[in-house]
């Protein structure tokens, strides 16, 4: 790992012993001073060590307070690389992200990140800088409403207006990040605020006093639902990204395995448990197996817990799990029947709720023909794809060889579109915190700069592995430039197709096969790239460079990149259409 | 295109019995399906911060709940407000809205006030100055007053529920209405109950 970038040189450092004795940060904290001290302090305080950013006007005074900092800024080549790469570090780590940039444009490129980040519930802090409060209203350079602007994608913004009290807002920004259902919050920092003049200490953080998350479900609510799993004769457990949030997966796969309950999970629920269990059934939802989505929708009890029920888990919502009732554990009333009504709800966090479900069970339902129906769906629809030789490298292939190239601790980050898909189906996650996507908002370019969050939330040996689309790949390139900057080991995989492979599926399926703006005429050198920004480039056409390749790449200590070239007219399936019934995924585009 | 996978095909495959309406209820697929709207009067506490008011709005138009009226307005204590908010909504919408209202950091409280709760509103209406006593003694049949008077205008304040003002509009119409303001529900449960 390289040095800490924003430290002064060593040699200066020693030319005046005096001053270095006074502001020597390892030794003792320097005094908060302004505004921008007491922000960092804030920082400190929440055991923040990790920040993503681009530096700018507005946010100057932050960045020169960071200077006597021991945490370490990853400065990103664009902010919407920042606010991803915080993203991921918070999914890896359970630590808030934080990310960090200036007013106006910086702001707005942060807007993808924290709107990506609201929708996966991701523990983010954006702090952005603003122009003097005396100018904002006119229009001043590159003054934006950003409070204005991100207020619908974030769980709380602050607009810091008081030297003395900013580093108490940053504190409660942060805290109130993880507490409850984690979120996005950002604090957006005039720079007479950041430049003011205070010695006041930030205290510790807290949340604010009207936000009171309930941990605990009612008793009379978990003795219902309980007696419903008891009774139920096809029960179903649904582990949400919820389950990842609370820290619950351990707790979420015993009760599977005491109770003898089927799992399927949400994509962000990948890991929960074990992908090569007995009991689970992978994840369920357009492209989820065909057996997660028959069990889905023929249980006449679902378990679920930590999921907001997104479309691309219910699809119509008229036949999703149309037989089942449905007992819903979520720390977020609001997510309560949203969506699917609750039969039973049981608000409070995932890991508790389900440990005092274990304590009113008083035994396990009698669900053994259901479990041999799911083990028969595994049998009938199994993810075994084609692969012959004289036809071009297959994407499933690639995928499976980097799993089995890789540890079982190897962290996952992607892109969003088909590559996203074949990731998620065809790699084995046996934790959480191992598969890092873009899942609700789904946003292409996610997976390069969440490789670079990923790396710095990893202990350090496991690899960082980012299987990416040609043209997801091209929206962040940029951040390759960091990665090799900070001597990142991270593995790019691209899975290029020349397409915007997804788009290029639906217009096969849905807009007769006319494809406007879906292929890339023609498309960089991806590998040649790499080398430029002084990363190592692969370029794979073939079957038998597959293995070689990611060796090579996997070997390499720091950022590579491999262009595998694949099979340009590979889809993906199984495949529920847009609103059609769970229970009626095609499995090739026949049945579309 | 290439790709696919072996398997019963879909119309191979069972098909579970029941169904869900459009708001995820279950249900007796003979009994009647869609919920029907209601109004709903939501009073919410509010910390009193910069932008509160334009959050709660913006939650309302991105979530699409249909809002009749809005009023804001100080308590008694200065660093709080109260948002009055009524709503058109099937039962699940009213729920849900007031669960994400509740969610926004800066609310303290959100409560659904009772049907027989004290409902107000506040209206000017100025209409023509050409029969100013036929215009004060419709004013008064509506427990209102003139409160400004000019050659061209005269301008009148009633003030009660919707459905009254609603009904003093349509009366003064016949002298002809030049402007009108109103303000929206203010309201406030009865008795001793506390509304938030």
């Amino acid at each position: 790992m390289s040095e800490h970038t924003t430290q002064p040189p060593e040699t200066e450092a020693e030319e005046s012993t005096d001053a270095a004795a006074e502001s020597d940060a390892t030794s003792e904290p320097t005094h908060v001073t302004s505004g921008a001290t007491s922000t960092v302090r804030a920082l400190e305080n929440a055991g923040i060590d990790v920040m993503f950013g681009v530096q700018g006007g507005a946010i100057m005074p932050v960045y020169d307070a960071l200077w006597d900092s021991e945490i370490r800024h990853v400065m990103m080549a664009h902010e919407q690389g920042a606010a991803h790469a915080a993203d991921a570090f918070n999914v890896v780590s359970g630590q808030p992200g934080v990310c960090l940039a200036t007013s106006g444009p910086g702001a707005t490129n942060l807007v993808t990140g924290i709107a990506d980040a609201n929708m996966d519930s991701d523990a983010v802090v954006a702090l952005t800088g603003q122009v003097p409060q005396h100018m904002v209203g006119s229009d001043a350079f590159q003054e934006t409403d950003t409070t204005g602007i991100t207020a619908p994608i974030t769980k709380n913004n602050y607009f810091a207006s008081d030297p003395d009290t900013v580093g108490d807002t940053v504190g409660e920004a942060v805290a109130l990040a993880s507490a409850g259902r984690p979120g996005p919050t950002l604090v957006d920092l005039p720079k007479d605020v950041t430049n003011g003049p205070t010695d006041r200490e930030p205290g510790m953080p807290q949340t604010p006093a009207t936000y009171t998350p309930q941990d605990e479900a009612e008793d009379e609510a978990v003795a219902e639902a309980a007696r419903a799993i008891e009774a139920a004769e096809k029960p179903l457990l649904l582990f949400g990204g919820g389950v990842v949030k609370a820290d619950a997966a351990d707790v979420a796969r015993q009760f599977a395995i005491d109770y003898d309950i089927p799992v399927v999970t949400t994509m962000p629920g990948i890991g929960t448990m074990p992908e090569d269990h007995d009991l689970c059934l992978s994840w369920a939802g357009m492209h989820g197996t065909g057996y997660a989505n028959m069990a889905i929708n023929h249980t006449d009890l679902l378990i679920a817990v930590g999921t907001r029920f997104d479309d691309r888990l219910t699809g119509g919502i008229e036949t999703f799990a149309p037989s089942a009732e449905v007992i819903h554990v979520d720390i977020d009333p609001a997510e309560i029947s949203k969506n699917i009504h609750a039969d039973y709800p049981l608000i409070g966090d995932a890991g508790r709720v389900l440990d005092q479900l274990d304590d009113a069970l008083a035994a396990a339902p009698d669900a053994d023909e259901w479990r041999e129906q799911c083990q028969t769906w595994k049998d009938e629809y199994p993810m075994d794809y084609a692969a012959p030789d004289d036809e071009p490298l297959k994407p499933q292939f690639v995928v499976e060889a980097l799993d089995e190239a890789t540890s079982d601790e190897a962290i996952v980050t992607s892109g969003v579109g088909q590559h996203q898909m074949w990731a998620s189906q065809y790699w084995t996650f046996r934790d959480p915190r191992k598969w890092i996507s873009s899942h609700g908002l789904g946003t292409m370019g996610y997976g390069l700069p969440a490789a670079i969050g990923a790396r710095l939330a990893a202990d350090g040996d496991e690899e960082v592995v980012c299987i990416d689309g040609d043209g997801s790949f091209l929206m962040t390139v940029e951040e390759l430039s960091v990665a090799v900057r900070e001597n990142l080991d991270i593995t790019v995989a691209i899975l290029n197709n020349e397409y915007i492979g997804m788009v290029r599926q639906w217009q096969d399926a849905f807009f007769e096969g006319r494809h406007m703006a879906a292929g890339y005429s023609w498309i960089p050198e991806f590998d040649k790239l790499a080398e430029a920004f002084g990363a190592r480039g692969w370029r794979v056409d073939d079957y038998d460079e597959v293995a070689d390749a990611i060796e090579e790449a996997l070997a390499y200590d720091g950022p590579s990149v491999i262009d595998f070239h694949i099979d340009p007219a590979e889809n993906v399936y199984p495949m529920v259409p847009s609103g059609g019934a769970n229970d009626k995924f095609a499995l090739s585009e026949e049945q579309l | 295109m290439s790709g696919g996978l072996e398997g019963p095909d879909p119309e191979e495959r069972p098909t579970p019995e029941g169904r869900r309406n459009s708001q995820g209820i279950r249900i007796d697929p003979e009994v009647e399906a869609e919920p029907e709207s209601r109004r709903a009067v939501l009073s919410a506490l509010v910390e009193h911060v910069p932008g509160v008011l334009a959050n709660v709005s913006g939650l309302f138009r991105r979530r699409q709940f249909n809002i009749e009226s809005l009023t804001v307005g100080p308590t008694t204590d200065p660093d709080r407000a109260r948002i009055t908010l009524e709503i058109e909504e099937p039962e699940p919408g009213i729920e849900q809205a007031k669960k994400q209202l509740q969610k926004l950091v800066p609310v303290i409280a959100v409560t659904e006030l009772e049907s027989n709760a004290i409902r107000r509103e506040l209206a000017l209406i100025k209409v023509d100055g050409a029969a100013p006593d036929q215009v004060g003694a419709v004013a008064e049949m509506y427990d209102g007053k003139t409160v400004d008077v000019s050659q061209e205008s005269v301008t009148v304040e009633i003030t009660g529920s919707e459905q009254k003002i609603d009904a003093a509009v349509e009366t003064f119409g016949r002298f002809g209405i030049h402007e009108i303001v109103r303000t929206g529900t203010a309201a406030l449960e009865r008795g001793t109950r506390k509304t938030t």
